[in-house]
């Protein structure tokens, strides 16, 4: 009774931590995006909210959900609702089964940094983003509107297309880890060939081909240019999402943002370690990430010191405390509390290289035009389909000899 | 049934399933409020027409309510993007009636100031297009130079867009002290730029997809429609009024008319990126060789005087007088001047009956013809081409529609 009383709290806790985290991720990441994007453009972005924008998602959530709640007269109305929040909810679902760091004990119990530690988390993964353009192809055909209706059309072909390559690159590692559990493909991964090169599939795997195939597919799958012809703005208005306003809106934007973070966590976990590190413990990959923290600190307060704008010279010095004492968390875990120092450096690492790969899918967007839709499909059935195929073969292969 | 009569059947019934779009006239990328009616079977095109005339601003018929001198302010709003172009035209055709004598300091600044306008049209153009095949950036690189032109233009003439900076007998001011200066800064940083937007641009396989082999026309077909300008040079065809029929000095300058054989969209933007190096070199050539003097003619009935004669001189006075009230009379009698302006061949036709206010304005502006080739050009093809193509026709509504 107590085990399985101890088994709902910490699920529970785990549950709403996740969520809150996730939820705040994806606001911020808008942020990240908006910023990233603004710098590549030379402008600034959102600046007038809160310090830097900081307070800028804050602002757009409140703004969305305040907005009217429109259903226009010619739509199917069921449909119509029903499918941003498929939407939604299938994206949301995927981070379930996504581990974010190594086992840890908390007051005496063993629990894994994660929600579910199920053994088929990528058929999982695999299965639920299918159904993702469900929710697309409802919207865009629900909202009974020519621009709609070509966008949800769009989708459903192209992610169907790239959900061919995208398994099959997958396929690649589950063959090297002889497994479907992600924790346990994570943990063939671990060591260092060589004392320095680490044991990732993308390096000693010799997966840069499927990891590249995976990003590209990655990108169709969630949308994103250069595979963002569903919502073409400038060809479709705003393809699927048309019709759609306030937080129905918001649904199908929260489910493209959660979908990155899932493709760029499973690209992780399958191809670069997860959350282990790039430098090996005997080198100090304990302090790694509070020298990283410490520098951004310096950064920042030496730009406090030069400040151009009156309010950095208190943000700057802020936001510096702030990963100072972050810093000091990480030291204090490489040296005080081994325990504390294993899982915050795993949750370290998983989150630099998840944002890192994100970063990619932001820089992406600002810098490639879009493809064709006749294009997009040429490159699905003509290059991606093969390459992926050629590329589990030879790791079957590859594998077979080994084993 | 027979065979025949069942597939007959089948295709009456797949025709009918066409369906009909109407994109625009608020369109993100009609670029203004152009309407095209699309005929689609599935994503391609089977039957387009363009609707223009929702910015139909009755400028023409305006015209001929305002004097002469005024009417210069309602070109600069016919086609806003590269207004100077259209001041020149305009005053062009009247300094033609008048038989004014320009001098050469006021024709190598008009050179000038056009080619800069071409410059910032271009960016325009270049941005837009760019945005329209999903390169979001180019966009804002390009508004980022386009505003060091208008920067210039406001140095000039106090305004950005609508400068009214080019006048009937000249220009409206001398430049300002230091314009060198200004000049000569962006003559320094442009080229740059430029090879930055063809290294983010000519080798990317998505943009040479998006543009290669799209959209390609016959240059007979072009010419019986009426497309001119950078679409019909880049079919190979080096029809540029600029050396055909050079005004405003435009002979004494040394410059290559930039074409290309493709007949694409990727021919029009290698044409109009190798208009950008042209339009430098001419700005160039007219600022090393800018001759001293006046900017305005000396007609004395038709140039305002100088402010200080103004206050001095009787004579001075009464001709102020009389031009600001009344404006000045134009002999009787019709004239046409074709220029080049960033599209093709802009026109002003201007016909007098002696009096202050013209009898008539025409314009001949190259957007009304370029459209004209749009169904031909987009028929056949998907909906992302036609947004390609569209781009590449760089047509302004407002000077379609004037």
């Amino acid at each position: 009774m107590e085990l399985l009383g101890n088994f709902f709290v910490i699920t529970l806790v785990k549950t709403g931590l996740v969520a809150f985290i996730l939820l705040t991720t994806l606001a911020y990441l808008q942020w990240i995006e908006r910023k990233v994007i603004a710098h590549v453009q030379a402008r600034v972005g959102p600046y007038r909210v809160g310090p830097h924008g900081l307070l800028q998602p804050l602002a757009d959530v409140v703004k969305l959900m305040t907005k009217e709640d429109l259903i226009p007269d010619h739509v199917n109305p069921f449909f119509y609702v029903l499918a941003p929040f498929m939407a939604v909810a299938l994206a949301l679902t995927n981070i379930a089964v996504i581990p974010f760091g190594p086992a840890i004990e908390i007051f005496g119990h063993k629990t894994n940094l994660g929600l579910a530690d199920i053994n088929i988390g990528v058929l999982l993964i695999l299965a639920v983003s299918s159904l993702g353009v469900y929710g697309i192809a409802l919207g865009g055909w629900a909202s009974n509107n020519k621009y709609a209706l070509m966008g949800g059309l769009r989708s459903s072909a192209q992610m169907i297309s790239y959900e061919l390559p995208m398994t099959l690159a997958i396929a690649a590692p589950l063959l090297l880890s002889n497994s479907l559990n992600l924790r346990e493909i994570v943990d063939t991964q671990s060591g260092y060939v060589l004392g320095f090169i680490p044991n990732w599939n993308v390096f000693t795997g010799g997966q840069i081909f499927g990891f590249l195939l995976f990003m590209i597919a990655a990108f169709a799958e969630t949308n994103r240019i250069p595979f963002d012809l569903p919502e073409a703005e400038n060809e479709l208005v705003a393809g699927f999402h048309t019709e759609y306003s306030s937080m129905k809106f918001a649904g199908f934007f929260m489910a493209e943002y959660a979908n990155m973070i899932t493709v760029c966590s499973v690209a992780t976990l399958l191809f670069l370690g997860g959350w282990h590190s790039p430098v090996p413990s005997e080198a100090g990959s304990g302090i790694v990430a509070a020298l990283i923290f410490f520098g951004a600190a310096a950064i920042l307060f030496f730009h406090a010191m030069h400040a151009a704008r009156p309010f950095d010279k208190i943000t700057f010095p802020v936001f510096g405390l702030i990963f100072g004492a972050l810093g000091a968390v990480f030291l204090a875990g490489a040296f005080v509390w081994p325990a504390l120092g294993a899982a915050l450096n795993g949750l370290f690492w998983y989150a630099a290289k998840t944002l890192a790969l994100l970063f990619v899918f932001i820089w992406i967007r600002a810098t490639l035009p879009r493809f064709r839709y006749d294009q997009l499909m040429r490159f699905a059935w003509l290059f991606m389909f093969p390459a992926a195929l050629l590329n589990m073969l030879i790791t079957a292969l590859f594998v077979a000899l080994k084993g | 049934m027979s065979q025949t009569a069942l597939q007959e059947n089948e295709a009456t019934e797949l025709r009918s399933r066409r369906m009909v779009l109407n994109m625009g006239p608020q369109h993100p990328s009609t670029h203004g409020v152009l309407r095209v009616l699309l005929e689609l079977e599935g994503e391609t095109i089977q039957n387009a027409i363009p609707d223009i005339g929702f910015l139909h601003t009755g400028i023409e018929k305006q015209c001929e309510a305002l004097t002469w001198q005024q009417v210069v302010t309602l070109t600069d709003r016919v086609d806003y993007l590269s207004n100077l172009n259209n001041n020149l035209a305009y005053c062009l055709a009247v300094e033609k009636l008048l038989q004014l004598e320009i001098p050469a300091r006021a024709q190598f600044m008009r050179v000038m100031l056009c080619e800069l306008s071409r410059i910032s049209s271009h960016l325009v153009w270049l941005g837009t297009h760019a945005l329209d095949i999903g390169a979001m950036s180019m966009f804002m690189y390009c508004f980022r130079e386009r505003e060091e032109v208008l920067k210039i233009m406001e140095f000039f003439s106090g305004q950005r867009l609508m400068t009214s900076y080019i006048r009937i007998g000249g220009l409206s001011v001398d430049a300002p002290r230091g314009w060198e200066k200004i000049v000569k800064k962006f003559l320094d940083t442009f080229p740059s730029r430029v090879e930055q937007y063809e290294d983010l641009l000519n080798n990317n396989p998505i943009w040479t997809g998006r543009t290669k082999g799209v959209g390609p026309l016959d240059v007979n077909r072009m010419i019986n429609i009426g497309i001119n300008g950078p679409l019909i040079r880049a079919c190979g065809l080096p029809h540029d009024l600029r050396k055909m029929e050079p005004y405003s000095s435009y002979e004494k300058f040394d410059f290559k008319v930039c074409t290309h054989t493709d007949g694409d969209v990727w021919g029009r933007y290698q044409v109009r990126m190798g208009e950008f190096r042209e339009s430098l070199k001419i700005i160039k050539q007219a600022m090393d060789g800018m001759p001293g003097g006046a900017v305005t003619a000396t007609a004395p009935k038709v140039v305002l005087p100088d402010r200080e004669k103004m206050k001095t001189q009787m004579e001075a006075l009464i001709y102020h007088f009389k031009i600001v009230t009344e404006g000045f009379a134009v002999p009787e009698g019709e004239a046409y001047v074709g220029i080049e302006s960033p599209r093709g061949e802009l026109g002003y036709y201007v016909a007098s009956d002696g009096s202050a206010k013209p009898l008539r304005v025409h314009m001949r502006t190259p957007s009304f013809g370029n459209i004209q080739g749009l169904p031909d050009l987009i028929e056949g093809r998907m909906i992302a081409d036609s947004i390609a193509i569209m781009g590449s026709l760089d047509f302004v509504l407002g000077d379609c529609d004037r």
